[in-house]
Protein backbone atom coordinates (compact mmCIF):
# COMPACT_ATOMS: atom_id res chain seq x y z
CA UNK A 1 0.00 0.00 0.00
CA UNK A 2 1.30 3.40 -0.82
CA UNK A 3 1.95 5.61 1.50
CA UNK A 4 -0.99 8.04 2.85
CA UNK A 5 0.28 11.46 4.21
CA UNK A 6 -3.28 12.26 5.81
CA UNK A 7 -3.04 8.98 7.67
CA UNK A 8 0.18 9.72 8.75
CA UNK A 9 -0.73 13.06 9.97
CA UNK A 10 -3.45 12.35 11.72
CA UNK A 11 -1.85 9.83 13.96
CA UNK A 12 1.14 11.99 14.67
CA UNK A 13 -1.80 14.67 15.76
CA UNK A 14 -2.74 12.82 18.49
CA UNK A 15 -2.03 13.16 22.22
CA UNK A 16 -1.07 16.77 24.02
CA UNK A 17 -0.24 17.98 20.94
CA UNK A 18 1.32 21.77 20.95
CA UNK A 19 1.53 22.34 17.36
CA UNK A 20 0.37 20.52 14.52
CA UNK A 21 1.14 22.29 10.83
CA UNK A 22 1.04 20.88 7.48
CA UNK A 23 1.28 22.93 4.54
CA UNK A 24 4.25 25.14 2.91
CA UNK A 25 7.43 25.66 4.62
CA UNK A 26 8.42 29.39 4.85
CA UNK A 27 10.57 31.60 6.55
CA UNK A 28 7.23 33.67 7.65
CA UNK A 29 5.79 30.40 8.91
CA UNK A 30 9.30 29.20 10.73
CA UNK A 31 8.57 32.68 12.21
CA UNK A 32 5.35 32.32 13.41
CA UNK A 33 5.46 28.42 14.96
CA UNK A 34 8.33 29.35 16.77
CA UNK A 35 6.40 32.29 18.43
CA UNK A 36 3.90 30.27 19.09
CA UNK A 37 5.40 27.27 20.44
CA UNK A 38 8.30 29.16 22.52
CA UNK A 39 4.33 31.17 23.94
CA UNK A 40 3.15 28.12 24.62
CA UNK A 41 6.51 26.62 26.18
CA UNK A 42 6.35 29.33 28.56
CA UNK A 43 3.18 28.35 29.72
CA UNK A 44 3.51 25.28 30.83
CA UNK A 45 5.92 26.60 32.74
CA UNK A 46 8.85 23.39 32.27
CA UNK A 47 12.15 23.38 33.25
CA UNK A 48 14.07 26.46 31.55
CA UNK A 49 16.83 23.73 29.84
CA UNK A 50 14.40 21.98 28.47
CA UNK A 51 12.40 24.98 26.89
CA UNK A 52 15.61 25.80 25.46
CA UNK A 53 16.39 22.48 23.92
CA UNK A 54 12.61 22.00 22.29
CA UNK A 55 13.16 25.86 21.20
CA UNK A 56 16.88 25.09 19.47
CA UNK A 57 15.94 21.56 17.84
CA UNK A 58 12.70 23.27 16.39
CA UNK A 59 14.63 25.77 14.64
CA UNK A 60 16.88 23.29 13.47
CA UNK A 61 14.09 20.85 12.72
CA UNK A 62 12.16 23.17 10.76
CA UNK A 63 15.36 25.11 8.71
CA UNK A 64 16.15 21.54 8.04
CA UNK A 65 12.26 21.10 6.06
CA UNK A 66 13.22 24.89 4.55
CA UNK A 67 16.27 23.82 3.12
CA UNK A 68 15.81 20.42 2.47
CA UNK A 69 12.63 19.26 0.84
CA UNK A 70 12.06 18.26 -2.34
CA UNK A 71 9.27 19.30 -4.59
CA UNK A 72 7.10 16.71 -6.35
CA UNK A 73 6.88 16.76 -10.00
CA UNK A 74 3.36 18.45 -11.33
CA UNK A 75 1.14 15.85 -12.18
CA UNK A 76 1.41 14.47 -8.39
CA UNK A 77 1.91 18.70 -6.90
CA UNK A 78 -2.24 19.66 -6.86
CA UNK A 79 -3.01 18.39 -3.47
CA UNK A 80 0.08 19.58 -2.26
CA UNK A 81 1.66 23.15 -1.28
CA UNK A 82 4.89 23.98 -2.88
CA UNK A 83 7.50 22.99 -0.11
CA UNK A 84 4.92 20.98 1.36
CA UNK A 85 6.52 19.97 4.93
CA UNK A 86 5.23 18.51 8.06
CA UNK A 87 5.55 19.48 11.40
CA UNK A 88 4.11 18.16 14.90
CA UNK A 89 5.68 19.08 18.76
CA UNK A 90 3.78 16.92 21.26
CA UNK A 91 4.18 16.83 25.12
CA UNK A 92 4.59 13.27 26.06
CA UNK A 93 4.89 13.97 29.65
CA UNK A 94 5.94 16.63 31.71
CA UNK A 95 9.82 17.41 30.29
CA UNK A 96 9.36 15.20 27.31
CA UNK A 97 8.64 16.63 24.18
CA UNK A 98 8.36 14.66 20.93
CA UNK A 99 9.08 16.99 17.25
CA UNK A 100 8.04 15.17 14.51
CA UNK A 101 8.40 16.25 11.23
CA UNK A 102 8.25 15.15 7.28
CA UNK A 103 9.05 16.06 4.02
CA UNK A 104 9.38 14.29 0.23
CA UNK A 105 12.43 13.54 -0.91
CA UNK A 106 13.90 11.66 -4.48
CA UNK A 107 15.07 8.49 -3.90
CA UNK A 108 18.47 9.33 -4.60
CA UNK A 109 19.14 10.84 -1.48
CA UNK A 110 17.98 8.47 0.71
CA UNK A 111 21.18 6.16 1.36
CA UNK A 112 23.50 9.86 1.77
CA UNK A 113 20.64 10.73 4.44
CA UNK A 114 20.20 7.22 5.79
CA UNK A 115 24.02 6.62 6.35
CA UNK A 116 24.10 10.36 7.79
CA UNK A 117 21.80 9.59 10.13
CA UNK A 118 22.70 5.84 10.94
CA UNK A 119 26.44 7.68 11.86
CA UNK A 120 24.95 10.43 14.02
CA UNK A 121 23.18 7.86 16.17
CA UNK A 122 26.05 5.13 16.43
CA UNK A 123 28.36 7.85 18.17
CA UNK A 124 28.79 8.29 21.67
CA UNK A 125 28.62 12.00 23.26
CA UNK A 126 32.26 13.09 22.66
CA UNK A 127 32.24 11.25 19.18
CA UNK A 128 29.45 13.89 18.49
CA UNK A 129 31.08 16.96 19.87
CA UNK A 130 34.17 16.02 17.68
CA UNK A 131 32.31 15.43 14.43
CA UNK A 132 30.22 19.21 15.38
CA UNK A 133 33.75 20.80 15.44
CA UNK A 134 34.97 19.27 12.33
CA UNK A 135 32.01 19.98 10.14
CA UNK A 136 31.80 23.68 12.18
CA UNK A 137 35.67 24.17 11.21
CA UNK A 138 36.09 22.70 7.80
CA UNK A 139 32.54 22.48 5.61
CA UNK A 140 31.78 25.54 3.76
CA UNK A 141 28.02 26.74 4.07
CA UNK A 142 25.88 25.90 1.32
CA UNK A 143 24.70 28.92 -1.00
CA UNK A 144 21.04 28.35 0.72
CA UNK A 145 23.15 28.78 4.05
CA UNK A 146 22.86 24.80 5.23
CA UNK A 147 25.75 23.98 7.20
CA UNK A 148 25.09 19.92 6.93
CA UNK A 149 25.38 20.38 11.11
CA UNK A 150 21.47 20.46 11.75
CA UNK A 151 20.65 16.60 12.90
CA UNK A 152 24.54 16.73 14.55
CA UNK A 153 23.23 19.50 16.55
CA UNK A 154 19.64 17.93 17.23
CA UNK A 155 21.72 14.82 18.46
CA UNK A 156 23.84 16.41 20.72
CA UNK A 157 21.74 19.02 22.32
CA UNK A 158 18.53 16.07 22.96
CA UNK A 159 21.44 13.17 23.71
CA UNK A 160 18.54 11.01 22.55
CA UNK A 161 18.77 8.91 18.75
CA UNK A 162 17.14 10.16 15.79
CA UNK A 163 14.33 8.00 14.73
CA UNK A 164 13.37 7.96 11.15
CA UNK A 165 11.59 6.30 8.16
CA UNK A 166 11.54 6.14 4.40
CA UNK A 167 8.10 5.64 3.16
CA UNK A 168 7.92 5.07 -0.74
CA UNK A 169 4.82 7.76 -1.77
CA UNK A 170 5.54 6.55 -5.27
CA UNK A 171 8.74 4.68 -7.51
CA UNK A 172 11.27 7.90 -7.13
CA UNK A 173 9.48 9.85 -3.95
CA UNK A 174 9.49 8.90 -0.48
CA UNK A 175 8.21 10.54 2.05
CA UNK A 176 10.97 10.73 5.33
CA UNK A 177 9.11 11.07 9.04
CA UNK A 178 12.41 12.23 11.71
CA UNK A 179 11.64 11.78 15.12
CA UNK A 180 13.24 13.53 18.06
CA UNK A 181 12.71 12.88 21.69
CA UNK A 182 13.90 16.08 24.29
CA UNK A 183 13.91 15.17 27.21
CA UNK B 1 36.25 53.78 11.06
CA UNK B 2 32.26 54.42 11.27
CA UNK B 3 30.65 51.80 13.84
CA UNK B 4 28.51 48.94 12.50
CA UNK B 5 25.07 48.84 14.07
CA UNK B 6 22.25 46.58 13.62
CA UNK B 7 18.70 46.47 15.57
CA UNK B 8 17.89 42.79 16.79
CA UNK B 9 15.20 41.20 15.06
CA UNK B 10 12.93 38.08 16.04
CA UNK B 11 15.54 35.82 14.06
CA UNK B 12 18.90 37.76 14.01
CA UNK B 13 20.99 39.72 17.27
CA UNK B 14 21.52 43.42 18.09
CA UNK B 15 25.01 44.35 16.85
CA UNK B 16 27.40 46.76 17.42
CA UNK B 17 31.07 46.81 16.78
CA UNK B 18 32.67 50.74 17.61
CA UNK B 19 36.23 51.12 16.03
CA UNK B 20 36.32 53.94 18.31
CA UNK B 21 36.42 52.10 21.66
CA UNK B 22 37.36 48.65 20.38
CA UNK B 23 34.10 46.97 22.42
CA UNK B 24 32.52 44.60 20.05
CA UNK B 25 28.65 43.27 20.93
CA UNK B 26 26.65 40.43 19.59
CA UNK B 27 23.76 40.41 21.49
CA UNK B 28 20.23 38.40 21.58
CA UNK B 29 19.19 35.38 18.74
CA UNK B 30 20.56 34.60 15.38
CA UNK B 31 18.47 32.24 13.75
CA UNK B 32 17.85 33.15 10.44
CA UNK B 33 17.36 30.70 7.47
CA UNK B 34 20.48 32.52 5.34
CA UNK B 35 22.74 33.72 7.76
CA UNK B 36 25.69 34.70 5.42
CA UNK B 37 22.87 37.52 4.31
CA UNK B 38 23.19 38.72 8.15
CA UNK B 39 27.31 38.11 8.43
CA UNK B 40 28.82 39.11 5.45
CA UNK B 41 28.48 43.08 6.40
CA UNK B 42 30.35 42.24 9.55
CA UNK B 43 32.77 40.03 8.25
CA UNK B 44 33.66 43.20 5.89
CA UNK B 45 34.06 45.36 8.26
CA UNK B 46 36.25 43.52 10.75
CA UNK B 47 38.81 43.26 7.86
CA UNK B 48 38.79 47.10 7.09
CA UNK B 49 38.81 46.78 10.90
CA UNK B 50 42.30 44.77 11.28
CA UNK B 51 44.34 47.26 8.98
CA UNK B 52 44.24 49.53 12.13
CA UNK B 53 42.82 47.51 15.30
CA UNK B 54 43.38 49.29 18.54
CA UNK B 55 45.87 47.93 21.57
CA UNK B 56 43.06 45.87 23.07
CA UNK B 57 39.43 44.49 21.25
CA UNK B 58 36.77 43.42 23.34
CA UNK B 59 33.91 40.87 21.92
CA UNK B 60 31.19 40.55 23.99
CA UNK B 61 28.75 37.37 22.75
CA UNK B 62 25.78 37.37 24.73
CA UNK B 63 23.70 34.67 22.32
CA UNK B 64 20.19 33.61 24.13
CA UNK B 65 19.80 31.17 20.77
CA UNK B 66 21.91 30.81 17.41
CA UNK B 67 21.14 28.46 14.75
CA UNK B 68 23.74 25.82 13.06
CA UNK B 69 23.99 28.15 9.98
CA UNK B 70 25.14 31.01 12.17
CA UNK B 71 27.11 29.01 14.02
CA UNK B 72 29.66 28.63 10.87
CA UNK B 73 29.34 32.41 10.30
CA UNK B 74 30.18 33.44 14.04
CA UNK B 75 33.54 31.11 13.56
CA UNK B 76 34.37 32.96 10.39
CA UNK B 77 33.88 36.35 12.58
CA UNK B 78 35.95 34.88 15.38
CA UNK B 79 38.63 33.65 12.68
CA UNK B 80 38.84 37.43 11.80
CA UNK B 81 39.47 38.26 15.33
CA UNK B 82 41.90 35.40 15.60
CA UNK B 83 44.13 37.26 12.94
CA UNK B 84 43.78 40.42 14.23
CA UNK B 85 45.14 38.95 17.79
CA UNK B 86 47.68 36.78 15.78
CA UNK B 87 48.89 40.69 15.01
CA UNK B 88 50.38 43.40 17.92
CA UNK B 89 46.93 43.79 19.41
CA UNK B 90 45.07 41.87 21.94
CA UNK B 91 41.78 40.71 21.55
CA UNK B 92 39.46 39.13 24.58
CA UNK B 93 36.59 37.17 23.77
CA UNK B 94 33.74 37.54 26.79
CA UNK B 95 30.98 34.63 26.48
CA UNK B 96 28.17 35.09 27.92
CA UNK B 97 25.34 32.18 29.13
CA UNK B 98 22.77 32.06 30.99
CA UNK B 99 22.74 30.17 34.10
CA UNK B 100 22.42 26.74 33.69
CA UNK B 101 22.45 26.93 30.55
CA UNK B 102 25.33 24.02 29.69
CA UNK B 103 24.60 24.05 25.96
CA UNK B 104 25.54 27.57 25.74
CA UNK B 105 28.54 27.15 27.53
CA UNK B 106 29.52 24.14 25.53
CA UNK B 107 29.19 26.04 22.52
CA UNK B 108 31.72 28.48 23.86
CA UNK B 109 33.88 26.08 24.63
CA UNK B 110 33.52 24.40 21.25
CA UNK B 111 34.90 28.06 19.87
CA UNK B 112 37.69 28.23 22.65
CA UNK B 113 38.94 24.90 21.59
CA UNK B 114 39.28 26.06 17.67
CA UNK B 115 40.06 29.50 17.62
CA UNK B 116 43.28 31.14 19.28
CA UNK B 117 41.85 33.94 21.37
CA UNK B 118 41.57 34.10 24.73
CA UNK B 119 37.81 33.72 25.92
CA UNK B 120 35.87 34.29 29.21
CA UNK B 121 33.34 32.38 29.69
CA UNK B 122 30.72 34.28 31.81
CA UNK B 123 27.73 33.18 33.43
CA UNK B 124 24.37 35.63 33.62
CA UNK B 125 23.08 35.17 37.44
CA UNK B 126 19.54 36.19 37.53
Amino acid sequence: MSFDINDYYSKLNSGDVLLAYKGSITSDLISNVLEVVEAKLDDLSEQAKIRKKVYNVLVESLQNLFHHNDELPDKLHDSFDPKFGVLVVTRVENNVYRISTGNFINSNKIKFLKDKIDKINSLSEEELKDMYKFILNHQKLSAKGGGGLGLVDIARKTGNKLEYSFDNYNNEYYFFNLEVIVS
Amino acid sequence: MEAITFEGTAKTPTVKFDASNGVFEIKGRSIPENSIEFYKPLVDWLDEYAKGPLDLTQVNVQLEYFNTSSSKCILDVFKKLENIHKGKSEVIINWYYEEDDEDMLEAGEDYESIIRVPFKMIEIVE
